[in-house]
């Protein structure tokens, strides 16, 4: 296959699927499914720490080799995500941030003016900022314009499952963008990450779709060759949508057969 | 009397930051691991140093898995 890193920033990624840690079941399965999924880069949220806790996440994602993305999930101000990405600066010594700054407990749809405010600042301190955002082309533009390095839009909300609602919006997004476009949520099975990747996305985010499958690790795998196949469709170039059919044998040199004797 | 991840403790007022990051099990060289003290990072150089005063409110946080 021809190389086609994803760029974000400057770096370079072989893979184009990236990974939310959260909901699996058990440590050992997270492992796999890192591994199925050819993932480079995850993320993991920051909480309390629990003197209970038997494994260190930070150890065990040490061990897979890959790039910690921190998110800043379950914030709800710019000022609480400004925090939270401090924090994860020092705790896994990156920059880089999944800003999250949730408007609503229900839904977990992103609050646009928060989020702005919190990208503005968060690029200002020298952060390299990915931001979930809802699929409106209009706020997407306004994180690219305040410098973030990526925009990453929902399919539709976290862990729902429920795919790509509004395609066109995510293609508006992609023909506007000049940072790359990952979506980030709603992703229900490979399909969705092919159509996503088909539709011009730079790469995928994906966590429940994987980590609550049945089985987490071949969902990693399908949804792995979803991305690709997707990626490589849209480079391809596929066929126009056309309302009648378009005959794929020619209707040249067509024998000439017997009449059928009367009924 | 110290606040530490939400919870009142007696008798640790004056501690440095490795003191009760040891208090939850936690040792100085352990991976993702960030502490603020009444919102202001402590980088982790400091740990070894920094007290925490009476009335502080000390947040030590680490990675979950997340989305």
């Amino acid at each position: 296959m021809t190389r086609d890193p994803l760029r974000i920033a400057g770096q370079e990624f072989a893979s184009r699927l990236i990974l939310g840690t959260g909901g699996f079941p058990r440590m050992e399965t997270l492992a796999e499914a890192i591994a199925a999924a050819e993932a480079q880069m995850v993320t993991v949220a920051l909480r309390r720490i629990d003197a209970q806790a038997r494994h260190s996440l930070a150890d065990v994602l040490h061990g897979c080799g890959v790039r910690i993305l921190p998110n800043t999930a379950g914030c709800f101000t710019a000022r609480d995500a400004i925090l939270t990405a401090n924090l994860a600066r020092e705790a896994f010594e990156t920059d880089w941030v999944k800003l999250e700054v949730i408007g609503d407990e229900r839904t977990l749809l992103p609050d646009a003016p928060e989020l702005l405010a919190a990208a503005e600042r968060l690029v200002a301190d020298g952060f390299v900022v990915l931001p979930y955002t809802t699929d409106d082309p209009v706020l997407a533009r306004r994180l690219e314009d305040v410098g973030c390095a990526a925009v990453m839009p929902l399919g539709s909300p976290i862990g729902s499952g429920m795919g790509i609602r509004n395609p066109y919006n995510i293609a508006l997004i992609v023909e506007a963008a000049g940072v790359p476009v990952i979506l980030d949520a709603g992703v229900g099975t490979a399909s969705d990450a092919a159509l996503a990747m088909e539709l011009g996305c730079d790469a995928v985010l994906c966590a429940s779709a994987i980590s609550r499958a049945q089985d987490p690790v071949a969902m990693a795998r399908a949804i792995r060759a979803g991305v690709e196949g997707g990626r490589l469709a849209y480079g391809a170039g596929r066929i126009p949508r056309r309302l009648h059919a378009e005959a794929s044998s020619p209707m040249e040199g067509l024998p000439e057969y017997p009449q059928a004797p009367p009924s | 009397m110290i606040r530490l991840n939400g919870t009142q403790v007696e008798g640790r007022d004056g501690a440095t930051v490795g003191d009760l990051l040891a208090d939850l099990g936690v040792e100085s060289q352990a991976r993702g691991v960030a502490v603020a003290v009444d919102g202001e990072i402590i980088p982790r150089s400091e740990w070894g140093s920094h007290t925490v005063p009476a009335g502080a409110s000390v947040e030590a946080v680490t990675a979950v898995q997340g989305g």
